[in-house]
């Protein structure tokens, strides 16, 4: 069975239902199904206009479940959003980013997933729908495992919400062993803010495919805040990526990934610092 | 069930197929518009790239039913509507930027989308454009400049006049159906009531099994008409492409000897097979220990993984000159290393398909091949028939590298075809391709160079040890291949070369382009380098002063007396040699305080075009029809490599005629003759000298009917042949001939076979007529800290003896230049893991740099026009010459391949400690 609403309350309905599996962008979905026919039934969210678009308020953005990651790239966002955009260009190819949706690479929880890290940066919130009712969850606890999210099998995803609440450039680097479709090997994404005295105020930095979901660098972001801008990039110690669990897999080693993502970090964060001058 | 409207290449149409079925699916199979690919089915290749709503996107990851209501445009809609595409197709032919062909229309989808919004993109914008289309063949550099000047219209061909063919940039004569999607490859066919097969594979690397009840499920899945296993086979089981070393089982019997080894098969309704779950079918599997090594297989305990083949040594490799111990004892200098390399997959975009239908007692077999006559062979043996009943009708191939001279669906669908007497079609999806096909065979070699004080080589002892997998397949070619090679271009007066190939319980390893001479020219060539820097002298000058030269005797006592040009190769980077190692001195120096590092790398080869020390002959026959126009029976596959151009050009010259008066015959057992296989650089050497002699023979037998000499002008026109010698000149009437059994008015038909004598106990003889010759110079960029390298220039000169299509070559050089990056950077494929495009990474659009060329044409008398072949000598040094260019700017050196990030960033590390 296929289904295809027009209305999110249909579409909650028909996945209170047992055995219905989510269809966006179909990026994650056709791969993961190989040579196999879809088991059960089907649900396309992708004829529901009240998940389409970002929205842009002055609290808060909201990106649309069914928001793909070329209309990241093409909407104008704050600079904080830059880490985004520049994880949707790397978001396998034009292709993929034209079909695959932000909301589905959170869903499918890879620890490889490009947007990940910078939607942690920027504290996004995964806002849940079903037949029961709305919650919000942060993306920190929304994502549990490899491929594992809190997200209820009568739950969809309706958006991405991220507060306004800090306003500064932005990077984000991903290393892969070719240029264009590659998972990555590490990402980081990383935001400043600077405060009236032109040091760094407020510092998120995340690190993607080095643990089992992405991680925030807690210690490194206190340890940033007072910092010079042209210093952030020494400021980063090994201790900083503790929190880090990197694993031995086909794309590289456990310790090249410790090695290479401390690299990237200090190269996000000059590069964030280098968005002053802009 | 429902159907889902939408406006497709301009038209409303309503699609019967599930809703959540691929769009690619329907578009293929229920609208027959096949000129979008499958090639992986998983977003990861591209070749599916149709445009949705205007925006390209992967057909394959596209349900049918999110498309309803949308307007979607393939290539074969944007051809007849969109002047943009034509404009890209025209420019497509013009650069030679399709090969194969089967990326061709997802990049033309890819490049239409920027053209129609950019229209005069810069290189960059290109690349960003068709990155999401992987390309195996052509290296990408021509698919950019194809769409980079597709903005403006692209000039009319200037077709070459009578004789003019050999050395023109003519297009490919098959070109035009590559970029409007018509071309039809193993899969795009397949008759009305055609039934599908699957196979049913291992998924141990060695397992007993057992089958269980396979009438219960047969009766419990209405649609599937057979099961298939080895009890079927009415012949013999076993097929390989040596055919004393044959091993290889159609279905394995009792025991799987590697992972993905077929056991049996279902045959039934397409739809029937293509929903079945194969998780329940009746096969228990007893799993046991694998040998995954060489040295486990060489263990004096080991298990025989076929009897008869002690040690599991398939075979040995021997060549013998001089003393080598005397040699090393004279030597000042003796450089030693030991070199690694894996298993690499050849990715051609094209997984394996085709289909079979019995006609009569006869057995037609429509599949994408390297080597027609070779599998009707042994597809006769194993259906217990003669080779006259059957008939190979070879696709266009997408993609081959080697790997396609090995059976694939051949013998399933055969088999099955022969005995349901319905058609029966197998396509391979991509993990099984990854899973069955042949890879290029992992090495583990140690090498002895040593040195006088003035720089003269005077000996080398290599040994070398190849992971031939469960099977013989090329294994004995790859043994025999590689310690004739070992000396590289160079002479040695002491060389000592020895070889095996192992037999392991992992997937078999076969051809792939150079047979062996990549993974040894990739640990010589470094060793090479090594000398040069301890003897103080110049990498280039050293190889320079040390080139073969004409008169002198290669290590297995041959003198080639001519068509020698190594040395010219190398002279030819002499200027760029010295000013770009100038300039990333200079960067370097520069960039002192940074992480980056530039380094300038150099590496030769020679190859030996034909089979070693093999007959391999090759039979052209061409035929004058009534109408004046001319027949050629041209059964030398073309894989994308282009010897339905090159061969028709030869011919033209040789016979005096204008190209365009040749109409080609494809390749069809039944009706051209054997011209061996698409292997071993041979086609246009080999088979292209075949249709010179055809050639010259019709061109003689019009004259001696004319009555003319030999320097008279022919011109062919519509029932008369003109000759013209002189003032004189005389008018063959064709109508009034009469007509041979195939409706020729006059033919010709001759046989090449390379002249080459057999090798004796010490490797010595003449293996080769012809070598081919080249050195590439790469200039690389290697980030310390992340261990990443970027190709940022290669210079390719090559001794081709003649170059019978520039354009052509130099999409080999291109293509062969991408897979050696592949091989030194990123690719190796692990048995059971990372079986598809995702994992396996081959270069993309963006890390190809710009290739300079440098053609040395120094003539090999026996090949046609002088010519030899390129198709594998292009890939051989690229490799090496990246290592060595990571050494020149990171000072470490890594004696395994590839060179991925973790691995360079930890000698990078270690250098440091
Ligand atoms: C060739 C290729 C290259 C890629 N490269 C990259 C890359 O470089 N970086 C990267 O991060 N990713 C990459 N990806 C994966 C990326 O495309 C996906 O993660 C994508 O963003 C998922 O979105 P989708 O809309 O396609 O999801 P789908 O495939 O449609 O769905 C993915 C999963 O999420 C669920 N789901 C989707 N939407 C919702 C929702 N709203 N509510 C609840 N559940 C939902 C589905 O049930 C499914 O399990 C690549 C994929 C391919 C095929
Ligand atoms: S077939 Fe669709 S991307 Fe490969
Ligand atoms: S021409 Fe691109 S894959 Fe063959």
């Amino acid at each position: 069975m296929f289904l295809r609403p027009r209305t999110l309350r249909e579409a909650v309905e028909a996945l209170a239902a047992p055995g219905v599996g989510i269809l966006a962008g179909g990026t994650d979905f056709f791969p993961a199904l190989g040579e196999r026919k879809p088991a059960g039934a089907v649900l396309d969210l992708t004829a529901i206009p009240e998940l389409r678009g970002i929205e842009i308020g002055p609290e808060r953005i909201r990106i649309g479940a069914a928001a793909s990651w070329t209309e990241v790239i093409r909407t104008p966002l704050p600079r904080a959003f830059d880490a985004l955009k520049a994880a949707a260009r790397e978001v396998g190819s034009v292709q993929i980013q034209n079909r695959a949706t932000v909301a589905g690479n959170l869903c499918n929880a890879s620890p490889a997933a490009d947007g990940v890290p910078p939607l942690l940066a920027l504290d996004a919130e995964i806002e849940l729908l079903s037949v029961r009712g709305e919650r919000r969850v942060p993306l920190g606890s929304f994502i549990t495992g490899n491929r594992k999210t809190v997200r209820a099998p009568g739950e969809i995803v309706t958006a991405i919400l991220v507060p306004r609440t800090i306003e500064g450039p932005s990077s984000f680097l991903k290393l892969g062993a070719r240029r264009y479709l590659v998972i990555s090997i590490a990402m980081v994404a990383a935001i400043l803010e600077a405060d009236t005295t032109g040091r760094v105020g407020q510092a998120r930095v995340a690190v993607g495919s080095c643990s089992p979901v992405a991680r925030r660098l807690a210690q490194l972001e206190r340890d940033l805040v007072g910092a010079g801008l042209e210093e952030v990039g020494a400021r980063v110690e090994p201790r900083h990526l503790d929190v880090l669990s990197p694993i031995d897999d086909l794309r590289g080693t456990a310790e090249y990934r410790r090695d290479a993502a401390r690299t990237l970090v200090a190269r996000a964060l000059e590069a964030a610092a280098g968005g002053f001058l802009q | 069930m429902s159907a889902t409207r939408f406006t497709l290449n301009g038209g409303e149409v309503e699609a019967r197929s599930a809703p959540a079925a691929r769009l690619t699916q329907v578009l293929r199979e229920e609208f027959g518009l096949t000129g979008t690919k499958v090639g992986c089915d998983a977003g990861d290749c591209g070749a599916c790239t149709v445009l949705l709503d205007g925006e390209p996107v992967c057909a394959c990851l596209t349900a049918v039913g999110q498309v309803e209501g949308a307007r979607v445009e393939t290539i074969e809609g944007l051809g007849r509507a969109s002047e943009v595409t034509r404009r890209l197709q025209e420019s497509f032919l013009a650069h030679g930027a399709a090969q194969c062909g089967i990326c061709t229309p997802g990049m033309l989808v890819a490049a239409t989308h920027l053209l129609e919004r950019t229209p005069h993109p810069t290189e960059q914008e290109a690349m960003d454009a068709i990155g999401g289309v992987l390309c195996r063949c052509t290296g990408y550099r021509k698919i950019v400049a194809a769409v980079c000047a597709a903005g403006t219209p692209v000039p009319h061909e200037e077709t070459p006049t009578a004789g003019a063919a050999v050395g023109a940039r003519l297009r490919r004569l098959d070109g035009r159906r590559k970029v409007e999607g018509t071309d039809i490859f193993g899969a795009d066919e397949a008759p009305p009531d055609c039934l599908l097969l699957r196979a049913v594979r291992s998924p141990y690397h060695r397992a007993r099994f057992r089958f269980g009840d396979l009438e219960g499920f047969l009766k419990a899945h209405p649609g599937i008409h057979r099961v298939l296993t080895a009890r079927d086979v009415p012949g013999v089981n076993c097929y390989g492409v040596i055919p004393p070393f044959a091993d290889q089982p159609v279905f394995a019997v009792e025991e799987a000897r590697f992972r993905g080894e077929a056991v049996a098969a279902v045959v039934g309704e397409s739809a029937a097979v293509e929903a079945l779950d194969l998780a329940p079918f009746p096969v228990e599997w007893q799993e046991l220990p694998p040998l995954t090594t060489m040295d486990a297989a060489l263990a004096d305990d080991a298990p025989l993984i076929h009897p008869g083949r002690p040690q599991n040594v398939l075979t040995r490799g021997r060549v013998v000159r001089g003393d080598v111990e005397a040699g090393l004892a004279q030597a000042d200098l003796v450089v030693e290393s030991r070199f690694e390399t894996g298993f690499i997959e050849h990715a051609y975009i094209e997984p394996e398909a085709g289909f079979a239908r019995r006609v009569g007692d006869r057995i037609e077999v429509q599949v994408s091949t390297q080597a027609p006559h070779h599998h009707r062979d042994d597809i006769a043996k194993i259906l217990g028939i003669s080779p006259e009943a059957v008939r190979i009708l070879p696709t266009a191939v997408g993609g081959g590298f080697g790997s396609k001279l090995d059976m694939s669906v051949q013998p399933f669908v055969a088999l099955a075809a022969w005995l349901l007497r319905r058609p029966v079609r197998m396509v391979w999806s991509r993990p099984e391709s990854m899973m069955a096909s042949t890879k290029r065979h992992p090495a583990r070699m140690r090498s002895r160079i040593g040195a006088t004080r003035d720089g003269r080589l005077v000996a080398i002892d290599f040994e070398a040890d190849f992971n031939t997998g469960a099977y013989s397949s090329w294994g004995p070619t790859v043994a025999n291949r590689v310690p004739v090679h070992a000396s590289g271009p160079y002479y040695v007066p002491h060389c000592r070369a020895r070889s095996r190939a192992i037999h392991t319980n992992l997937v078999p390893a076969g051809a792939f382009r150079g047979f062996g001479v990549p993974q040894l020219t990739l640990a010589q060539e470094q060793l090479m380098d090594e000398l040069a820097e301890k003897l103080g002298m110049d990498a280039l000058e050293f190889r320079i002063l040390n080139a073969l030269r004409p008169d002198q005797p290669t290590a297995t006592g041959q003198v080639l007396g001519a068509g020698c040009g190594i040395r010219q190769c190398f002279e030819a980077l002499r200027p760029q040699w010295r000013k770009r190692r100038e300039a990333a001195r200079r960067f370097n120096e520069q960039n002192a305080a940074g992480v980056l590092r530039r380094g300038v790398g150099l590496a030769g080869m020679w190859y030996g075009c034909g089979n070693t020390s093999m007959p391999n002959p090759s039979t052209m026959r061409v035929g004058l029809k009534a109408n004046g126009r001319i027949a050629l029976h041209q059964g030398a596959v073309d894989i994308g490599q282009g010897s339905n151009t090159v061969i028709a050009q030869i011919l033209a010259d040789a016979l005096g005629a204008p190209i365009g008066c040749i109409d080609l015959l494809p390749a069809d057992t039944d009706i051209t003759p054997d011209c061996g296989k698409t292997s071993a650089s041979r086609q246009t050497f080999v088979s292209g000298k075949a249709a010179e002699l055809a050639g010259r023979q019709l061109r003689a037998e019009i004259l001696r009917q004319a009555n003319a000499g030999e320097g008279a002008r022919l011109s062919f026109e519509e029932g008369r042949v003109t000759v013209q010698e002189g003032d004189h000149e005389r008018v063959l009437w064709l109508e009034s001939l009469p007509l041979d059994a195939r409706g020729y008015v006059l033919s010709a038909e001759a046989t090449f076979d390379p002249p080459t004598t057999p090798l004796d106990a010490d490797g010595q003889g003449d293996p080769y007529a012809v070598y081919g010759f080249g050195a590439h110079l790469a200039e690389v960029e290697v980030d310390l800290e992340l261990g990443t390298t970027k190709l940022i220039g290669l210079i390719a000169a090559h001794d081709v003896g003649r170059a019978v299509n520039p354009m052509l070559i130099e999409g080999q050089i291109e293509g062969g230049a991408a897979q050696g990056l592949g091989m030194a950077l990123m690719e190796e494929f692990i048995p059971g893991r990372g079986e598809n495009l995702h994992d396996y990474l081959i270069p993309s659009a963006g890390d190809m740099p710009k290739i300079e060329f440098v053609l040395i044409e120094d003539a090999a008398p026996v090949g046609p026009f002088g010519a030899k072949g390129i198709g594998e000598q292009a890939l051989i040094p690229t490799a090496p010459a990246i290592f060595n260019a990571i050494y020149d700017a990171a000072g470490v050196r890594l004696r395994r391949a590839p060179a991925t990030p973790d691995r360079l960033r930890a000698a990078i590390k270690a250098l440091a400690r």
